[in-house]
């Protein structure tokens, strides 16, 4: 695994001649934008950028013959070095808090302050998730006022509230199905979805036990009615359908699908991510779902942080929401939040649930960012944020369909996101280009290649945050990448020219996976 | 409302261009007997910064802060100092408003610090890989065990007694839809661990050993000699950590023979929150399995111009590529609480977090020798590191809840962790941020209530 991949050996810190740019330095940097290299080149096992108390060395030891013999070989920096080595490594990234982000299905949109601050409040931060009951009542408080906010406003009857991230959630909602099924001796074998799904729809469903079967879409992009009707059984377990879909599209035929699901005996999942298009404009609950995971991370604007940490309530029908997975939360008569774990399960009247999803209890604090945010919004704010989002989208999708290929624009009008396609580009050139491209003009780039029913797919979600004025020079950016991309201009085939690093070799890392550091002369 | 850029004249130009009479119109898809004409009723609107702050203030007013008592609780959850520069530095808008780093280009502070974690987590667990992280330790315990029924095509996994009761439920949970055998045990009192126990359990069917290291109630156990065995039945040793700060004293356990480790991070850089979010650790000693792993791998290539950069990498085995063949349906993972835990373990170094284990384990040490004088108070652990058991003569669980009352928070239960826990037993964790004052505290309000 530790064949050298960087041949040059160049590193951040080591001189060069030429880095084949009109005015290479000597260091590498670029004024403003400097290398930084790894904490195990730059940092040592004697440096420590805290102060500890000096515990005497000849201490009794009660950790029997398990002490640690050798070094772990952990490098340490000052405080001064550790902040510029994130700082300089920060200014690599491209966030919300730069630009425009139209990450389609991601709903990357602004993360406000406050909810960092409230989120840091000691009476939240602070808190140890095994504490008696009597002293988190407003930790408890928190998830029960969310839990009734997600209730109302997808038209539902419970909430699990601790998935740990959207894909989790998704389990979560297919195991309650699952539950329910079993519960009635019934033994589904097949879970069925779209095409155009999210990857974690059919990996979830595998990973709950069931065969996947893909239902077709119609030439608009929606779900064909008919064929799923044809399918529906009495092996069908569920079906998995995100609404919107991956397309952008409202899908219209939702309530008879779930009629005729709920006919032949199945349940309907909803896949969630997309639910910033529709809160305060219409109720899945009224559209038939049986659970839907919402992704606070996404609608409710938790910081996405470069990956995480999500959070993924399921919101649950009736019929399911006794098989809520532990542990959860209640209000009872008394008007106390409880918190319902196996030992008082029975007390409860909850019996009946699955399982537990993870330790203690979800994500407290995804919590308390995304409630301040439903707070600050309100009802009409929440209705107002899916009206301009979808708003943004229409106005880029009808800005852009004649410069580039929309294989749905004849569909009627687009939710949150925007899909167009690379048909018409020069031979050789492709979405990837146009997306790099988009890099060099100071955009982070559409989702690409996704979903995968288009060719080349390029999913743009505006989300509300963009001001028009920042969605008007995207829409000049995008015209211009367009031409060039027909055109076959060759500078954007290595596009990007502006950015921390050219076009990086994925090919190579996967062919030889270095994933670990290891000092030059391991290797 | 104050996040909302659009003016109405925007918006009327906007839907101008669109050739829509409204944005009510752009919805004309919903069934229109399903449509909401206006905002939800009873439902608050839109309120200032102001009076959202004053609301959530008050909630969290109605929460005892760990800081504010005299704290002794652990179980999975540690209460550690986290240095103010790591709270400043991941909330810097490039880390904490950026994506999964899929255009590498433009992510590599992200990228080059996922290599930077996956290399530390790799090193405190003495293993070759680790991945750039999952949920947290209890959902990276069940990808572990099932990435040990994928390399060894059994379904049958032993769990110690000891561990974690919610890791274990989780592990059950997750079984019963897989359809993976879980051996379970109960947890028994005694000094040491019972390894023999354990061992005995293990058959030619047995796909992995699950183990926690230190155990739920704060003993160690012998790894190496659980290794021999599994590996004697062809199984995988999965080791499970909770408290990170103890590896640096202990041996890792990597280097005893586990085949997977898999923990919690949350004690580095994240801190209590209530339980979330947190942050899963996994890796695995033979490079060989990386394509069995779950989760996002990082790893360095070069440029178009040579330069090194980073990437993520072997994405075949994810859901976004192998949809239902995916090794995990993990997406969405702890990348900001990653980036904590890796500021937090740059600032320490093997310095600091060797001083710190020490500092942990000394503290610990002369919580145990107060407590155990105290009448009615028996300490269970022949070795421990940070975390002990107490059997006190007395209703545990109750005793907590009115120890609470007079701001201690004197441990976990373990009625309140096993269902059938014995009610003598308390857990109580000992930190750097325990303090002498504190140990003396918790020790004269024990021997107040048990004379």
């Amino acid at each position: 695994m530790n064949k050298p991949i960087n041949q040059s050996g160049w590193k951040p810190g080591t001189p060069v001649a030429s880095d084949g740019s009109a005015h290479p330095t000597v260091t590498g940097n670029k004024a403003l934008m400097l290398e930084e290299p790894l904490i195990f080149e730059s940092g040592g096992a004697d440096i420590c950028g805290v102060d500890l108390p000096e515990t005497p060395t000849d201490l009794p030891s009660r950790l029997g013959a398990f002490a640690r013999k050798d070094a772990i070989g952990l490098p340490g920096l000052s405080e001064p070095q550790t902040v510029r080595h994130y700082t300089r490594l920060s200014r690599q990234n491209y966030g919300i808090d730069l630009g425009f982000f139209p990450l389609g299905s991601c709903t990357m949109k602004h993360n406000p302050r406050l909810n960092e601050k409230v989120a840091r409040m000691p009476g939240f931060a602070d808190v140890h998730p095994m504490q008696p009951t009597d002293t988190v009542q407003g930790a408890l408080g928190v998830m029960n006022e969310l839990a009734h906010w997600l209730i109302t406003l997808t038209g539902m009857h419970g909430v699990a509230m601790s998935p740990k991230a959207g894909a989790h959630g998704e389990l979560c909602g297919i195991l309650c199905i699952r539950a329910a099924l079993e519960a009635r001796g019934d033994a589904r074998k097949v879970v069925l979805v779209p095409e155009s799904a999210h990857g974690t729809n059919p990996a979830t469903a595998a990973f709950a036990g069931y065969s996947t079967e893909d239902i077709p879409a119609t030439a608009e992009g929606r779900v064909d009615l008919e064929a799923l009707k044809a399918r529906l059984g009495p092996d069908v377990a569920a079906v998995m359908i995100t609404n919107p879909n991956t397309c952008g599209l409202f899908e219209r035929d939702l309530k008879e699908i779930s009629d005729a699901v709920h006919a032949a005996g199945g349940f309907v999942y909803c896949d969630g991510a997309n639910f910033n298009a529709i809160m305060g404009r219409v109720k899945p609950g009224d559209l038939g779902v049986d659970a839907m995971h919402i992704n606070l991370h996404k609608t409710f604007s938790t910081p996405h942080g470069g990956g995480g940490p999500g959070s993924g309530p399921v919101v649950l029908s009736e019929a399911l929401s006794p098989f809520g997975p532990l542990p959860f939360t209640a209000k009872t008569a008394d008007g106390y939040v409880h918190l319902v774990e196996e030992e008082n399960a029975q007390e409860y009247d909850h019996v009946q649930a699955f399982g537990r999803m993870t330790a203690f209890h979800g994500q407290m604090g995804m919590f308390t960012r995304a409630l301040t945010y439903i707070l600050s919004h309100g009802a009409d704010g929440l209705r107002q944020a899916a009206g301009d989002a979808v708003l943004n989208a229409n106005y880029i999708l009808r800005q852009l369909e004649s410069d580039l290929d929309a294989p749905f624009a004849a569909s009627g009008p687009c939710m949150h996101e925007a899909l167009f396609s690379d048909a018409g580009f020069a031979e050789g050139f492709s979405t990837l280009d146009l997306a790099k491209g988009l890099i060099d003009e100071g955009f982070h780039p559409m989702t690409v290649y996704f979903p995968l029913v288009v060719h080349g797919a390029m999913l743009v979600e505006p989300t509300e945050t963009e001001a028009k004025s920042g969605i008007d020079q995207f829409i000049m950016a995008m015209r211009s990448l367009a031409e060039r991309a027909k055109a076959g201009d060759a500078a954007l085939k290595s596009a990007p020219h502006h950015a921390p690093r050219a076009r990086l070799d994925e090919a190579q890392a996967a062919r030889n996976p270095r994933l670990t550091w290891s000092a030059p002369d391991e290797t | 409302m104050r996040y909302l850029p659009l003016t109405e004249a925007d918006r009327t130009e906007m839907l101008s261009v669109i050739g829509a009479p409204s944005v009510d119109a752009l919805f004309s898809d919903v069934p229109s007997d399903l449509y909401l004409e206006g905002p939800i009723t009873g439902l608050p609107l839109h309120a200032s910064e102001m009076a959202v702050e004053k609301h959530m203030r008050r909630l969290a007013g109605q929460n005892l802060a760990a800081s504010d008592a005299a704290f002794f609780l652990g179980a999975g959850a540690y209460k550690h100092h986290v240095p103010a520069t790591v709270d400043h530095l991941i909330q810097r808008g490039e880390f904490l408003t950026a994506y999964t780093p899929y255009q590498p280009e433009i992510a590599q502070g992200t990228l080059q610090i996922l290599f930077e974690f996956q290399t530390q987590v790799a090193r405190l667990y003495g293993c070759a890989v680790a991945n750039a992280s999952m949920y947290d330790g209890s959902t990276a315990c069940w990808e572990a065990v099932a990435m040990a029924a994928r390399v060894t095509r059994k379904k049958r996994h032993v769990l110690s007694g000891a561990l974690h009761p919610h890791y274990a439920e989780v592990v059950r949970t997750m079984a019963k839809f897989t359809e993976d055998e879980i051996a379970g045990a109960s947890v028994s009192l005694t000094a040491l661990p019972d390894d023999d126990g354990l061992i005995a359990r293990i058959d030619a069917n047995t796909a992995s050993v699950v183990v926690q290291y230190p155990d739920i109630l704060g003993r160690i156990p012998d790894l190496q000699k659980i290794a021999d065995a599994a590996h004697a039945h062809g199984a995988k040793l999965i080791v499970v950590n909770t408290e990170p700060v103890a590896l640096g004293a202990l041996e890792a356990p990597g280097h005893l023979g586990a085949d997977i480790v898999v923990g919690e991070g949350q004690s580095i850089g994240v801190g209590l929150q209530f339980g979330g979010p947190y942050l899963g650790l996994f890796a695995i000693t033979d490079p060989k399995l990386v394509r069995q792993m779950p989760g996002r791998l990082c790893g360095e290539t070069v440029d178009a111009n040579g330069k090194r950069g980073f990437v993520l990498t072997l994405s075949t085995r994810e859901q976004h590529i192998r949809r239902e063949k995916a090794t995990s349906n993990i997406c969405t993972n702890s990348g900001l609480c990653a980036l904590a835990f890796s500021i937090h373990m740059t600032l320490l170094g093997e310095k600091g977090l060797t001083g710190l284990a020490a500092e942990n384990h000394r503290l610990a040490c002369i919580a145990a020798d107060r407590l155990a004088k105290v009448p009615g108070v028996t300490v269970l652990n022949a070795q421990f590191f940070n975390e002990f058991t107490l059997l006190v003569e007395g209703d545990a669980r109750q005793i907590v809840r009115d120890l609470a009352a007079q701001n201690i928070l004197a441990g976990v239960s373990l009625a309140r962790l096993f269902p059938d826990g014995d009610a003598r037993g308390l857990l109580v964790a000992v930190t750097e941020t325990t303090t002498l004052e504190d140990i003396e505290t918790l020790a004269a309000a024990l021997e107040e209530m048990l004379s």
